[in-house]
Parts: C-alpha cells; structure tokens; sequence
C-alpha cells in the first residue's frame, strides 16, 4: 500500500517511528504532481526545491532527536489568498501579480511552528469570490473526478489538490461555502469553524464578518488535526476568540452515543438533485443504525440565506477590497497619457479607477458594485441594515435548533459538479450553489462536508453537519463515525 | 426596480472602477437582477429585530497602549509601483 494512501495522521505515526522519511514523503508527493498536475491545474506556484530542502532539515532535525512540531514532516498546500513571507500571494488577481507580503498569515506561521512542508500554494476564485474557481485570472482547475467538471469554489484548487492526493493536507478559506461546496464536489473533507476558531490575520479579507480559514483533508481525523494547529486566540486578529483549543485529534475517534441529529425539511425542495437527495437521505439511516435520533427542525429563514449573504458579503467586500488601488502594492495602471474621462477628476482618482478596472476580473467588480450600491446614502437601510436584520433571524433560527438537537444534517450543494462554462454568464444561478452553506457563515456556526457518495456519473456528494458555535468537537467525532461506517472517503479518482 | 445605466456610472465613481460601455450594460443588467432578487427580504418583519453585524460576543477588543517592534519602512515600500527613499509615490492631487 503506497505511502500517498495513508492519512496524514498515519505518516505523521511512520516518521515519527523512522519508517519514513520526510524526503521520501515529499518527493513521492512531488512525484504526484509531476504525474497528474497537468491534468487538474491544482497550484498556482509549487515549491518544489524549498520543500525538499525543508524535508531534509526536518528528517536531519528528527535524526538527532531534536523535538519537532506536530505536523513535522508533512506536505501542506496553502490557498493563495493566505500571505506566506516572501512568496507571491496574488489571490489569483491581476491586481496582485508580483505582490510578495511582507509576512506570515498566523496560520502559515503556525504551520511553520508545526514543521509542515509547504509544498506549494493553491488556485482559487478571485479574491475568493465564486463557486467554481472559474473566476482565477490565472488558470481554471479541473475536478480530478471529470477533467471537465469544475471542482467548485473558491477553494478548488485545495480541493482538487487532496482528491488528486498532490498533498495530504490543504488549507482552504469559507465566506459562503468555499471550503465545504469544494469539498463536496470532490469528495473530500472540509472544514468551516466557528467565526473566530482560527485567526483571520494573514487571510486576505473577502468578508471580515464571514470569513474562516478552515482544514481540506482526505478524512476526517486528518482535519481534526489540522484544526488542532491552527485554531486559537490571536492578539494580531481582534475578531479571534479566547477560546481554549480543544484535543480535535485525541478525541476524534471517540463515537457520540444518544446523537441527535437535526433533519431541516425546507433542505428538501425541488431544486435538489435526486442523487444528492438519496445519498443524503442515506447518510442520514447510516447514522440511525449507529444510533443517532433524528428530529425534525425548522429553520423559517433558512431559505433566505443567499438573499442576506449576497448582500452582506459583497458590501463587506466593496470596503475590504478600497485598498486594492495601485498605490502601495500591487497593480497600477500607466495613466500618464491618457485622458480624464469627467471633467473633474484628478490624476490621482483617474489612477485608482483604471488601476482597478485593468486589476479586477468580472465577478469582483460585480459584487464590489454591488456592496458599494447597497452602502450607499438612501439604500444602506434598504439593504445593509435589513440584511443584517435578517442575519440575526437566521442566527436565533440555529439557536433555537441546537436546543433540541446536537447537530444539523443535510445536503451540502444542491448540484453535483457541473461541466466548466455552465454558469459563468448568469451570476444569479452561480449563486444559488451556495443555498446550503451561507447560513452557516452568516450564524457563525461550525460545518464540516463528508463525502457519501457518487452520482451515476461518477460525480461526487457530500453531506454537512453543523454544530453550534465552538462545538468542533463533537462534529469531527459525529463525523468519524460515519467514516468509521463506510468507505466513500477512500476512494480516489482513476488517473 | 430596475438600476439605471445613469445609477450604474455614479456608483462605479464610488467604487472607483473605471467601467467600459459594454461593462456599463451588462453590470446594469447584473446589478438590476441581483436588486430584484435580494429584495425578497422585505417579505419579512424585522421591526423588532436589532441588526447583527457581527457573530461574537466581543466589542472594542483592545490592546495595551506599548511600543512594540512593527514592519521597517523599506519592508513596508517593498511592493510599491513607485517610491522614493521615504515615501510612496502617487500622481499629485494639488
């Protein structure tokens, strides 16, 4: 059984008893990516040589028994969007071609701390904005499932990273379902905590009120491990909790008994593909034959989920993406010739506008006129203020859900992955891909995607649990259990 | 309740986006669907509801008044499309 099989917590075991090397794991994940890498268009910058030399020092490290980090010796990759010092970050933007941070986002200093090898960094949508990961400006990945089915968004390339075993461990970020839509589509794990389980520093900022940094793992275990290292206060994130860690990894395997499992009926529309429906429908006797209760729950303002996010996210996002105007890094226009285009606008604003204009892809510019219109004097309240309005529903829907039941189960995407230009020219369609996954960033809550199944077309599903804010716990071990009871996260695409 | 075009250009001044006529037209087209779509909300009651911009149970996080170590000025200019020895350089405004 080859050493790209086992989980990253089994490696993890290997080179701490010497049976592997981190040299071996790496270059045989190399090796991966040299083979297979063509086809799936995962990364965007891989690291090859830095890895290596870094696997070296840490296998040199363990041989005098110098004490290593938790994840020593293990390949990560890494979302563009999470600022790694020294290295090209450009969230796959125009507007940050050649920008190179001056520092470390928290949980790349944290994965540094753990001795991990950074072995390279992943495409995602623009500045995280999509669903497909169709938005990158620099390159489209492919689903390793079906090379002409996107692997969803923003955090595809993550996604498709750990399905393609180019990695066994990725990091991904989650604003409406980014880590856990991806996940499901390529029949991986992913992991959106809690808001403020893991420091934001270092992400750069989509919606600062909804953004997650979350674990993409092959399998359960592998995320609670990963959640282990990088959740945690942050004096440099003001939005971070002061929540003690709990023990993810030890308490992973440790089955819930008395479970109660919550069943959202208005989950079950006519939108809802029948195989997602039946496989979901599925997971949910699987957990009853290990003992879970299931409960019927409502949610009254679940369905307007997509209506708050698409207006909370993009106004979060018209006033985090102001920076990006060719002044201090990143792209600006040559506007030294060319003509104001109003009477009264200055060199300096005409620099802004084209600067941004050459830097933004589609989508971007979409939502940024959007947040920017839904702020503006006479629609803030109209808007903004009613969103948030809704928002707090929404978040009293789930409070009132977790008085009943321990978990929340059901489908994660309404669609299993769809062929590559399917939906980039209706924006309002693509949106409707995050119908499942919204509410939870916008309550704040936990969700986790499992895979748990394949369409007839070999496509594959996911099914999410949600937990109440700082309950990880109990959703990797609820998690685990379904693992425990089945084989979908072993398998692995035909290369 | 449709955006105009004339809506489209103020706000693209706003955003400081500088919008082609073809971006004009379909950001227009865009815009009004998504307006027409998010305003579902107004089916619900929220009088009674106070807003909730944010999902932490946290206010006015602050750190201790201490000078501490911070990014040195050419780490911070590293990136600039134009600088000098102190400063970013910008087209001027006056």
């Amino acid at each position: 059984m080859s050493i790209i099989s086992k989980s990253a917590t089994q490696q993890r075991e290997m080179l701490r008893t010497g049976e592997l090397t981190s040299v071996e794991l790496t270059t045989a994940y190399l090796e991966q990516i040299r083979t297979r890498e063509s086809a799936v268009q995962a990364f965007v910058h891989i690291n090859e040589q830095q890895a290596l030399d870094a696997a070296e020092q840490i296998d040199t490290r363990r041989a005098t028994g110098e004490p290593l980090g938790d994840l020593a010796g293990i390949p990560v990759a890494v979302k563009d969007n999470l600022c790694s010092e020294g290295v090209p970050t450009t969230c796959a933007s125009k507007i940050l071609s050649g920008f190179i941070p001056p520092y470390d986002a928290t949980v790349v200093a944290k994965l540094k701390t753990a001795d991990a090898v950074l072995i390279g960094r992943t495409n995602m949508d623009e500045f995280a904005m999509g669903s497909t990961t169709e938005n990158s400006s620099i390159q489209v990945t492919n689903n390793p499932w079906n090379l002409q089915c996107i692997p969803g968004g923003s955090s595809g390339g993550s996604a498709a990273c750990i399905a393609a075993d180019l990695a066994p461990l990725a990091l991904g970020s989650d604003t409406g379902g980014s880590i856990r839509q991806p996940a499901a589509l390529c029949g991986i794990v992913g992991l959106k905590p809690s808001y403020g389980r893991i420091s934001r520093y270092g992400l750069v900022a989509f919606a600062s009120s909804l953004d997650q940094i979350g674990p993409m793992t092959g399998n359960v275990e592998d995320a609670a491990l990963l959640l282990q290292v990088l959740a945690g206060h942050d004096p440099h994130d003001s939005t971070s909790a002061d929540v003690a860690v709990d023990g993810y990894a030890e308490s992973v395997t440790q089955p819930l008994s008395g479970l109660t499992l919550g069943v959202v009926d208005e989950h079950y529309g006519d939108g809802l593909e029948t195989e997602i429906k039946s496989s979901v429908e599925e997971a949910i006797r699987v957990y009853e034959s290990l003992g879970a209760t299931i409960k019927h729950i409502e949610m009254p303002h679940a369905s307007y989920g997509i209506a708050t996010y698409y207006i909370i996210a993009p106004c979060e996002a018209s006033s985090n993406l102001a920076r990006f105007d060719g002044a201090h890094y990143g792209h600006r226009a040559d506007t030294s010739t060319s003509n104001p285009t109003s009477p009264n606008e200055d060199a300096l604003t005409r620099m802004y506008r084209s600067s941004r204009a050459a830097g933004f892809g589609d989508e971007v510019k979409r939502r940024i006129m959007l947040g920017t219109y839904a702020l503006s004097e006479g629609y803030y309240d109209a808007f903004y203020l009613k969103a948030l309005k809704v928002r707090r529903l929404i978040r009293q829907d789930y409070d009132n859900a977790f008085k009943n039941v321990d978990l929340l189960i059901g489908p994660v995407t309404a669609s299993s992955a769809f062929k590559q230009g399917e939906k980039t020219s209706d924006p309002m369609a693509m949106y409707m891909e995050d119908l499942f996954t919204v509410t939870a960033n916008l309550a704040g809550v936990a969700g986790i995607s499992i895979p748990c199944g394949f369409t007839d077309a070999g496509l594959p599903i996911g099914v999410q649990l949600q937990s109440a804010p700082f309950h990880e716990d109990k959703l990797l071990r609820a998690a685990y259990m379904f693992q425990n009871a089945t084989d979908w996260h072993q398998r692995r695409p035909e290369f | 309740m449709a955006l105009t075009r004339e809506d489209v250009e103020k706000v693209s001044l706003l955003a400081r986006l500088q919008l082609t006529d073809d971006e004009l037209n379909s950001m227009t087209e865009h815009l009004s669907q998504i307006i027409q779509y998010v305003h579902q909300l107004d089916e619900i009651n929220t009088d009674d509801v106070a807003p909730l911009a944010h999902t932490l149970d946290i206010t006015n996080v602050l750190a201790d008044d201490v000078v501490e170590d911070c990014l040195s000025r050419d780490a911070a200019l590293q990136n600039a499309p134009q600088r000098d020895e102190e400063c970013f350089r910008v087209p001027a405004v006056l």
